[in-house]
């Protein structure tokens, strides 16, 4: 039984439809290992018994047709899940029961996958190590009092813990990838429009994307096929034909043009993060593709211009948290002192931090100076990567400046924790799609991770790539199961 | 450019998140430090760029308008922390 927890989702997949496990054998697993592992404090909540009850249905009726036949899934606590309370990660939230689904959650039911839980993530995604969660920090299957990354800290904890076989998780600012790249699995954020945001709690909504997280890429083209689709709930869901990524895998690129960026040489990162991208440099060469130099002159703008463009979305998605329809409320003397109170004590320190900087930066006399400036400069990081993509299929960069760090060690600096997320950053504000492998191991035996990113709707070709490149690297991943007694 | 205790208070008003002291004097020291690094893209002129309002380049499409989920009055409601039967209760507004 326990061999279960370690097959990947395409082997489960076979393996359940050529008959050789039952949903409920495989959902058992999980949950066993789940209920093993509440030292992650991956969950938030889980929902073990009704999954066990929906994989014994499956198991009497099974459709064998299906993409994910009784396959259990853990999803991030930032989908809205009908009739199953879903928190954000937020005190505000605590006792949140949606009475709808989220579109992305809707197709993988669809598809025959079960829900096993929710999984813990920074408060309302706000967040690079999990830590701002109301709900406790998340620890790194990789070591005790590490930190798993985030915002989907939970998510990628509960992957490469083995607690679910495959996972979704949404990335504004390098929310997918930077913990995927910490904890050795395989994170793609798709290029926007691509996935419904419809019933997504919203943070930053022209950077807010899901998408999968898994062990490795083939796991991870099967499920974006999956949550990919056109949606008229979302009015910025894009309509174009998707494509079955996963049957249209393949390691074959020669004779594709791979960018190599030299802005993302960047001051004071560590020579590991180096050796790690020129290993990834010669890996493409190795699978008969082509680099190229390029330059993305703008990079180092994109982080200050996030953290005006995200904050003032946040601003304005999180004006709805006032303590009336839903959600927590203080006690107050009057309409006002309640709003006031209810916001002050339901969020936590840095989503106030961030709603404080977005009201400030929308405010009269500064909108120009900050947001409009902000604007501006977004469109010229886009046209950077316009202008990279006339010579360039795809681009490879280093997916985080350094690999995860412990638990309290950034908390009191929230500009070094920002950093994180220096290389992904520019990727959500151009709306592309960019995905982080699994590529190496730093000294201390913590993974280390490449970012590719791609021209927009080229997710096949990004996927491709990786896959080319997953077979050269053959990672490993360590997990010692330090937190199962 | 500095963000003083004066403009922190007036932020909260407008945020409608209210701040004791202590946390305001914080906020003071977390915001200017996150603005220092703000103030880098002061160094980019952009007086000739168009800025960048949506990312998906497609006209937003539209829907008739119609409703599509009947007969959940009473499961939204429930997610109220005060209800009177089919409202949402507030503290007094008028006196």
């Amino acid at each position: 039984m326990s061999d279960i927890t370690k097959q990947s989702l395409t082997e489960l997949v076979e393996n359940i439809k050529n008959k050789k496990l039952s949903s409920t054998d495989v959902t058992k697993a999980f949950i066993d290992r789940s209920e093993k592992s509440e030292e992650l404090n991956a969950y938030i909540t889980n929902d073990f018994i009704s999954a066990l009850d929906k994989a014994k249905k499956f198991d009497q009726k099974p459709n064998f047709n299906l993409k994910l036949p009784g396959i259990p899934m853990a999803v991030k606590d930032l989908f809205c899940t009908k009739n199953i309370k879903t928190t954000a990660g937020s005190k505000i939230l605590n006792n949140f029961v949606p009475t709808y689904e989220s579109t992305v959650t809707e197709n993988i039911w669809n598809e025959g996958a079960i829900l096993l839980g929710k999984l813990n993530c920074d408060e309302f995604a706000m967040g690079s190590s999990n830590e701002t969660s109301f709900f406790g920090n998340v620890q790194s299957p990789i070591d005790k009092n590490l930190v798993p990354g985030g915002s989907s800290g939970g998510s990628a904890s509960a992957v490469a813990g083995q607690l679910t076989p495959i996972t979704i998780g949404t990335d504004t600012g390098g929310s997918i990838r930077q913990p995927a790249s910490f904890t050795g699995i395989v994170g793609l954020k798709p290029t926007y429009g691509s996935c419904s945001r419809y019933g997504i709690v919203a943070f930053a909504s022209s950077l807010d994307q899901a998408g999968p997280m898994a062990q490795n890429v083939k796991d991870c083209a099967l499920l974006h096929e999956v949550i990919s689709s056109y949606d008229p709930k979302d009015s910025t869901s894009i309509d174009f034909k998707r494509n079955h990524f996963s049957k249209e895998l393949t390691n074959n690129i020669k004779g594709k043009k791979i960018g190599i960026p030299k802005e993302y040489r960047v001051d004071g990162m560590p020579k590991e993060i180096e050796d790690l991208w020129q290993k990834g440099i010669q890996y493409i060469k190795d699978c008969g593709a082509e680099t190229i130099d390029i330059s993305l002159p703008n990079t180092s703008y994109a982080l200050p211009t996030y953290y005006i463009v995200a904050p003032a979305e946040a601003s304005s998605n999180l004006a709805r948290y006032d303590g009336v329809k839903y959600g927590f409320r203080a006690k107050g003397e009057n309409l006002i002192d309640m709003y006031e109170k209810t916001r002050s004590e339901g969020f936590g320190a840095e989503v106030q931090r961030r709603i404080m900087i977005g009201t400030y930066v929308l405010s009269s006399g500064y909108y120009d100076a900050y947001y409009l400036k902000a604007q501006k400069v977004r469109k010229l990081i886009k046209n950077d990567f316009d202008e990279a993509y006339k010579k360039v299929d795809a681009i490879l960069t280093p997916s985080t400046p350094s690999s995860a760090f412990k638990i309290g060690e950034k908390t009191n600096d929230p500009v070094s924790m920002y950093l994180n997320d220096i290389f992904t950053v520019p990727v959500n504000l151009a709306g592309l799609p960019g995905i982080s492998i699994p590529a190496g191991h730093d000294s201390k035996g913590y993974p280390l991770g490449l970012q590719i990113i791609g021209k927009a709707f080229d997710e096949q070709n990004i996927l491709n790539i990786a896959y080319a490149m997953e077979e050269k690297i053959s990672f490993k991943n360590k997990i010692t199961d330090w937190w199962i007694k | 450019m500095s963000i003083d205790l004066k403009t922190i208070k007036h932020i909260s008003k407008l945020a409608r998140i209210s701040v004791d002291e202590q946390r305001a004097e914080k906020l003071v020291g977390d915001l200017n430090s996150i603005f220092d690094f703000i103030e880098k893209l002061n160094e980019l002129k952009t007086d000739n760029v168009e800025p960048l309002t949506s990312i998906a380049e497609t006209t937003l499409k539209l829907r008739s308008d119609e409703v599509k989920s009947k007969n959940i009055r009473k499961q939204i409601i429930k997610n109220s922390p005060q209800d009177n039967e089919d409202y949402f209760v507030v503290p007094k507004v008028i006196e």
